[in-house]
């Protein structure tokens, strides 16, 4: 059994011939919040895109190298998609949920996996909203659209439809950045309420949030423009915002570029 | 602008005001019941009975909704959520062409390709309501498409994202995510497609055979409001001639209706769909 949720090897992605990420390599700890940070365009969507191989969804894409998760290669032959991405739920940076009831956006992925049983799809609605800190606020109103809910409450939906499908590792890419104040700091205690149970690896353009709730960040840049992005550190969280390693990284931690 | 919507709005009252009083004779002498239910055409005898028409145009509605609406919706799911980009900018330009046909030419078609089948397949004489639905479905069909493209276009991608990476397949991402958040342009698409299919006259004509009876059989002779009135127009006098406008009315009536229920699920579709 390894340490680590999901292990890249030399990971390198491809837009046409636009080589966008070069070696990447990177292993994330069972049950830790790992943050990527860089600057705008480079490439951390991508990145955690190729995780869960939604990638090619967005657009042609070639990737090489290895993506190590649970004893497999993601980019293996015999690797099932449909199985992937319910074991790696993803969070988009806009609010998406479906316009549909609150009780069937939950309910969504499990229906999917052809789970009918009214009591079953109940239970899971339950604990997975209560998983989201969501459960106190909508339970009176399951079958009211989704739509309905505040930008914030909607984030958090998406959360517990993520999470109903019991996932091992929860990708969120920029989930915050279209709430206000008050919706990201509920999100972030509800990120750091779940990585007991979960893997999280979250992208974020807030140096302060991943130094607040990453165990792990890493830092991910070009060292040219136009040429592909790679890792410049990646370390636990306290070092890459005290003492990093490489003079690139403190200058964009302090902010003064990027 | 402004202008321009008045002279629109005061056209539709004109025609209106102008078809109603010229029907007026007949519809006073008939009676309004009798004109819409009478079950006899028979103008030269007197007998002034819609019934047959409004059922053959039914008919034929019906039958052009069942056949155009599932063929023109499932078109447009290819099109936006299957089909290679290559491929659909190749076909789009081949279905928009579609609309633009002379509807006597469809007319044509059915008459020497569809009329033939139906005759074989059904028995009778061929024209009939089988024959006048499949040409109809085909003419319905290019409206449809690309008014339901338009709308599961319109969808975001964050949709198709959302349930794909949730571990579900892409038919079920396409039927039970876009499909639903395009239902109110799917249903516009419809409406449109019959407004359309009411209003068609000549294809129709061709290929229904024109006897003012119920439809009973696959292959056998009905006839139309709209038809009818074209027919009739070149030598109707008269009373005759005053009870086309009747038909006329009607057909307006009956458009109404139809942009009425699009205008309606539009909005309700506006309501359910209101973000933040
Ligand atoms: N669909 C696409 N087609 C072609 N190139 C793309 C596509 N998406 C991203 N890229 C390219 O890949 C690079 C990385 O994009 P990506 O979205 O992963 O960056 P990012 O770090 O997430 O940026 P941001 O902080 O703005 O979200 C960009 O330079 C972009 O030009
Ligand atoms: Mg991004």
């Amino acid at each position: 059994m390894s340490e680590y949720a999901i292990e890249l090897r030399n990971v390198s992605v491809a837009y046409g011939d636009c080589q966008c990420l070069a070696d990447v390599s990177l292993a994330i700890p069972i049950n830790s919040v790992v943050a990527l940070i860089g600057p705008s365009g480079c490439g951390k969507s991508t990145l955690i895109r190729s995780m869960n191989r939604t990638n090619e969804l967005v657009a042609k894409t070639v990737t090489t190298g290895e993506v190590n998760f649970g004893g497999r290669d993601v980019y293996g032959s015999r690797m099932d998609l449909r199985e992937l991405r319910e074991r790696i739920g993803m969070v988009f940076q806009r609010p998406n949920p479906f316009p549909k009831s609150i009780f069937d956006n939950v309910a969504w992925g499990l229906r999917s996996n052809g789970i009918r049983g009214r009591k079953r799809l109940e239970e899971a609605v339950e604990r997975s909203l209560r998983a989201a800190a969501l459960w106190d606020a909508v339970s009176s109103k399951l079958d009211q659209p989704a739509l309905g809910l505040s930008g914030g409450q909607q984030q958090r939906l998406c959360i517990a439809r993520a999470l109903a499908v019991e996932p091992e590792i929860l990708l969120m890419d920029e989930p915050c950045s279209a709430l206000d104040p008050i919706a990201t700091q509920r999100i972030e205690d509800l990120i750091d309420e779940l990585k007991e149970r979960y893997t999280i690896v979250i992208v974020t353009h807030n140096m302060q949030q991943a130094a607040r709730i990453a165990d792990f960040t890493a830092f991910l840049m070009a060292e040219q423009p136009h040429e592909p992005s790679r890792i410049v550190e990646f370390g636990r969280s306290v070092e890459i915002f005290t003492r990093p390693g490489d003079e690139r990284t403190e200058a964009y931690v302090t902010g003064r570029f990027g | 602008m402004a202008a321009a919507a008045a002279t629109a709005v005061v056209g539709v009252a004109l025609i209106f005001a102008f078809v109603l009083q010229t029907a007026w004779p007949v519809l006073t002498r008939v009676g309004i019941a009798q004109f819409i239910f009478g079950d006899t055409w028979y103008p030269t005898r007197g007998r002034f009975g819609l019934l047959p028409l409004v059922a053959g145009s039914a008919a034929l509605l019906l039958g052009a909704l069942l056949l155009g609406a599932p063929a023109g919706v499932m078109t447009a799911i290819f099109l936006s959520e299957y089909c290679p980009k290559r491929l659909a900018s190749l076909l789009r330009p081949a279905i928009d062409l579609l609309a633009g046909i002379p509807s006597v030419i469809y007319g044509f078609f059915g008459l020497i390709s569809i009329v033939p089948i139906v005759r074989s397949v059904f028995g009778g004489a061929g024209f009939g309501p089988v024959a006048g639905s499949l040409i109809l479905a085909v003419m319905i069909l290019p409206t449809i498409t690309s008014v339901s493209r338009d709308a599961l276009e319109a969808v975001p991608r964050d949709y198709r994202l959302g349930g794909l990476a949730l571990g579900a397949t892409q038919w079920r991402t396409v039927y039970d995510v876009v499909v639903p958040s395009a239902w109110s342009g799917i249903v516009t698409s419809v409406v449109l497609g019959v407004g359309r299919a009411v209003g068609e006259t000549m294809a129709v004509l061709m290929v229904i055979g024109n006897a003012p009876r119920f439809p009973r059989a696959a292959g056998q002779p009905i006839s139309a409001l709209t038809s009818q009135v074209a027919l009739d127009m070149a030598y109707a006098s008269g009373d005759h001639r005053t009870a086309l406008f009747g038909i006329a009315a009607l057909l307006l009536f009956i458009t109404m209706g139809l942009v009425g229920v699009g205008r309606l699920t539009v909005r309700r579709q506006a309501r359910q769909g209101r973000r933040r």
